[in-house]
């Protein structure tokens, strides 16, 4: 019996001593830890998640990208002003101003070795602005709408011919949706019910981009390798990336700590704000463009119908304190700015609102409610670690002008169904648009078009006329002033008090260089390499 | 015994189906919107009608369950929507790691409690039995998640003796070939020694937490069958009649004080694949734990439904286990059953 004992430890000891195969070098992998993986390869894929948005675009290429600039304090960002070449070698847009023809590059392949051809850019923006969703509604806002806009002139050039003239129109040719597919591998898999193969490209890789899908296993992680034959910028330097799903918080942070993961975006502010004091890792902030956290009120229904009642919440709210002990300071104050730090319009002196009780009580004396009223205040249960301390903060802050709040925590599902409903009196919230323009996002938030994210049901017709009209203004004079315009409009009717611009933050090891901050906020593995 | 395993199996059909019809009205009585989730941030109304349709779930509840049921006959447990993948697939990926995961960490608890409890019962009192209680109330009063945080901390952050707390293999091996998809089987089956070694030290500390867990029950209900068994007179007569200490103990009492241990055993199984909940989030464990629970949080209706209806039928086949394993440890079961 002992000496069996003797024999299983030792038999133990010897396996757990045994090292594992490593299937790859470390230093050409990179390891990303995230909080929650992608569910689709496909971002034309109902209900496509935003990690699927990583994937898709490192796996597939657009036909044009953003450039790049160095930022003051040395860090990197995409650069929204110029377009850059990546399928498409050069581009002209006609001397009308009606259409725009393309010319792709001659020796991209995608990774079955097919040559990209102008037919299957057609292919892939048709399926974009017909498979509904996502996809389309994006499409739709840079004015790409029809089939009919886009042809396939010969191999090598591609047209796409205008709706109208809209300044949105090329820079959305280079966000993440329209994404250029391997027609021909797609086509082999599709069926009469299913005629844009979306339940195959799904799971498969039916792109050209600098990398290739080795493995995936939803949930888990999913795993990319260069492509060697890449032609549409300078070879990556990465071999292979893996993305590992890494519940919980804490452990992403050990991870890091310890060396064993590379990079993350997913950590609490908290834990970036301690972890680039202590130094040991590299801390990359940016605020976060044209993207501001809020507090909404629904301007549908009593109390909060009335602006009197409204602007009494924009004094009350503790700015300074929300940031600092919800946020530690990662980000940029707004104090009731709508328009973000770092887009075009911005103004420190437009908005009036600084904490001041005392001025929020005579405001609500104004409004008719000096004993103020019981109410419910909401916020979106997947992001508590920020929005928690926050909704206690305001809770508490509009106690004091006697507005009673009770806190209603909502998980996932339920929290879009609210959003959707718009019945939600009071809620904290945050909202970012991929483009850098201060209409782009006023017409998801401020527009009468009602959009989900203006869940204040905020409805004005003065405010859509300026929106409207700054979308399709090329006079930067005139369109400043609209910008300004609807700006001051936002901030007197306030709707939704901005509290903050949020930082995207990533901690990663210091041997890790290249890292460059892009609208969409996921990681773009071309840029970065590992020493 | 086969008739036995036949009426129990039989005997368990009616169950199985009133799991089906509670799982699939609790679903949808969730207060969740399916539909406006998936639909992505920027969806307007008739685009979330428009997948609402895509769904089914435009029908009326009946004809949902009739879909749902055809379906089930078929082996199609539906779609997941927050992996994009079958369900069917999903906990068949999954299940083996959450089943590896439990029988490890009950396996380590058996070994320590069994033998803990019955020194505890033939000593009461000693320092072996103080030991067993002190054990026994820190199991069970340690909060599962606390122990596995804790464990991670100073086990990988601190010592860095066990590996980083990534699921079930370390990000740079590559798993074995996989044959039952249980990562230990596949490894000793093609002799992969070195990947044995790597998916032995992922396990150690998620093993260890769950072990802590399951070992309190398990000690005390030993202990207490244990104390019982030896002071009854079969006992008696076996130590005057001079048999050894060792028969005694272990031929005469152990076997008789199996059968509420064993009882007790199939509960803290069936309960450690629930506690694996809070495991598998803590340790990055892929297992049908974590999954059913995303899947609650996005109202997402055939995972939730899927798992509840592989643990209902592990619930089932445990039972039958634990009765055909009375009929072994006690002859007379196998006559009343």
């Amino acid at each position: 019996m002992k000496r069996i004992t003797a024999r299983l430890l030792l038999v133990a000891l010897l396996l757990l001593t045994a090292s594992p195969a490593l299937a790859q070098s470390r230093s050409e992998t990179l390891l990303v830890v995230v909080e929650l993986g992608p569910n689709s390869m496909d971002i034309h894929g109902v209900g496509a998640n935003r990690p699927a948005y990583q994937a898709s675009w490192n796996l597939y290429d657009r036909l044009m990208t953003y450039g790049v600039k160095t930022l003051p304090d040395g860090t990197r960002m995409y650069d929204y002003s110029v377009l850059k070449p990546e399928l498409a070698e050069s581009w002209q847009v006609a001397a009308d101003g009606t259409a725009v023809t393309f010319k792709l590059r001659r020796d991209a392949k995608f990774h079955d070795g097919t040559p990209v051809t102008a037919k299957d850019v057609k292919w892939s923006f048709d399926r974009a602005v017909t498979v509904g969703g996502f996809p389309t509604f994006q499409m739709k806002a840079g004015s790409l709408e029809k089939p009919e806009q886009f042809t396939a002139v010969d191999d090598y050039t591609f047209r796409v011919t205008f709706l109208r003239k809209d300044k949105l129109t090329m820079p959305d040719l280079a966000v993440p949706v329209p994404v250029v597919m391997n027609s021909e591998l797609a086509k082999k898999h599709a069926t009469a019910a299913d005629p844009w193969a979306m339940e195959w490209v799904k799971n498969n890789d039916a792109g050209g981009g600098a990398y290739k899908l080795e493995s995936w296993k939803p949930g888990q992680e999913s795993v990319f390798v260069r492509f060697d034959e890449w032609k549409s910028g300078p070879l990556p330097k990465l071999k292979r990336v893996i993305v590992r799903e890494v519940p919980s918080a804490g452990n992403r942070r050990a991870l890091l700590e310890r060396g064993d993961a590379d990079i993350s975006f997913d950590l609490p502010p908290k834990d970036f704000s301690e972890i680039a004091a202590a130094g040991k890792l590299a801390v990359v902030a940016h605020p976060v463009e044209n993207a501001h956290a809020y507090v909404g009120m629904n301007v549908k229904n009593p109390p909060f119908n009335n602006v009197k009642v409204r602007q009494a919440v924009a004094y009350a709210i503790p700015y300074e304190k929300i940031f600092h002990s919800a946020m530690f300071d990662r980000g940029a104050l707004l104090m009731g700015n709508p328009i973000a730090t770092n887009t075009v319009g911005y103004d420190p002196k437009l908005s009036p609102y600084r904490t001041d009780v005392a001025k929020a009580k005579a405001l609500m004396a104004e409004a008719g409610a000096p004993n103020g009223f019981e109410t419910q205040l909401y916020f979106d249960q997947g992001f508590a670690t920020i929005n928690e301390p926050a909704a206690v903060l305001v809770q508490e802050s509009l106690g004091q002008i006697g507005i009673k709040t009770t806190i209603n925590k909502i998980p996932g599902a339920n929290w879009r169904n609210l959003m959707l409903k718009k019945e939600m009196p009071i809620y904290v919230n945050a909202f970012g648009g991929w483009l850098n323009y201060p209409e782009y996002f006023f017409f998801w938030n401020y527009h009468g078009q009602n959009a989900v994210f203006n869940t204040m049901s905020y409805q004005n017709p003065e405010m859509d006329k300026l929106i409207d009209a700054a979308r399709f203004e090329s006079d930067p004079k005139k369109y400043a002033e609209l910008v300004r315009g609807f700006t001051k409009l936002a901030i007197a009717e306030v709707p939704r008090v901005p509290l903050a611009q949020p930082n995207l933050d990533v901690a990663m090891q210091k041997g890790i260089t290249g890292y460059q901050y892009w609208f969409h906020r996921q990681l773009d593995f071309r840029q970065l390499s590992k020493n | 015994m086969l008739r036995l395993i036949g009426r129990r199996l039989l005997a368990a059909a009616p169950g199985l189906a009133g799991v089906i019809v509670v799982t699939f009205l609790m679903t949808r009585a969730l207060p969740g919107d399916p539909a406006a989730f998936f639909a992505g941030p920027a969806a307007t109304r008739e685009a979330i009608e428009e997948i609402r349709k895509n769904l089914g779930l435009d029908k009326s509840l009946t004809v949902q369950f009739g879909v749902y049921v055809r379906d089930l006959m078929r082996g199609d447990l539906g779609k997941s929507l927050t992996t994009g993948q079958p369900v069917r697939s999903d906990l068949v990926s999954r299940l083996p790691a959450s089943l590896e995961l439990t029988a490890c960490g009950l396996l380590l608890a058996v070994s320590i409690a069994l033998p803990l409890g019955g020194l505890a019962a033939t000593r009461p009192g000693s320092w072996v039995d103080h030991l067993c209680r002190m054990l026994t109330t820190a199991g069970v009063s340690l909060p599962i998640f606390f122990t596995g945080l804790l464990l991670v901390y100073v086990f990988y952050f601190l010592l860095g003796w066990a590996p980083a707390p990534l699921g079930r293999l370390d990000a740079f091996a590559s798993a074995p070939r996989s044959i039952t998809g249980f990562f230990l089987l596949d490894a000793l089956l093609t002799g992969d020694i070195g990947v044995m070694g790597a998916i032995l030290r992922q396990l150690a500390l998620p093993a260890i937490t769950l072990g802590l867990f399951a070992m309190a029950p398990i000690a005390r209900m030993t202990r207490a069958a244990m104390l019982g068994v030896l002071s009854s007179d079969f006992i008696r007569t076996a130590r005057a009649s001079g048999l050894d200490r060792r028969t005694v103990l272990v031929t005469y009492a152990f076997r008789n004080a199996m059968v509420p241990v064993v009882t007790t055993l199939g509960m803290v199984f069936s309960f450690l694949l629930g506690a694996n909940v809070l495991v598998e989030k803590v340790f990055a464990w892929p297992g049908i734990g974590s999954y059913a629970l995303e899947a609650l949080i996005v109202s997402d209706y055939a995972p939730v439904q899927g798992f509840i209806l592989t643990m209902a039928g592990l619930y089932v086949l445990l039972n039958l286990l634990i009765d055909v394993l009375y009929g072994v440890i006690d002859p007379r079961a196998r006559i009343e059953a």
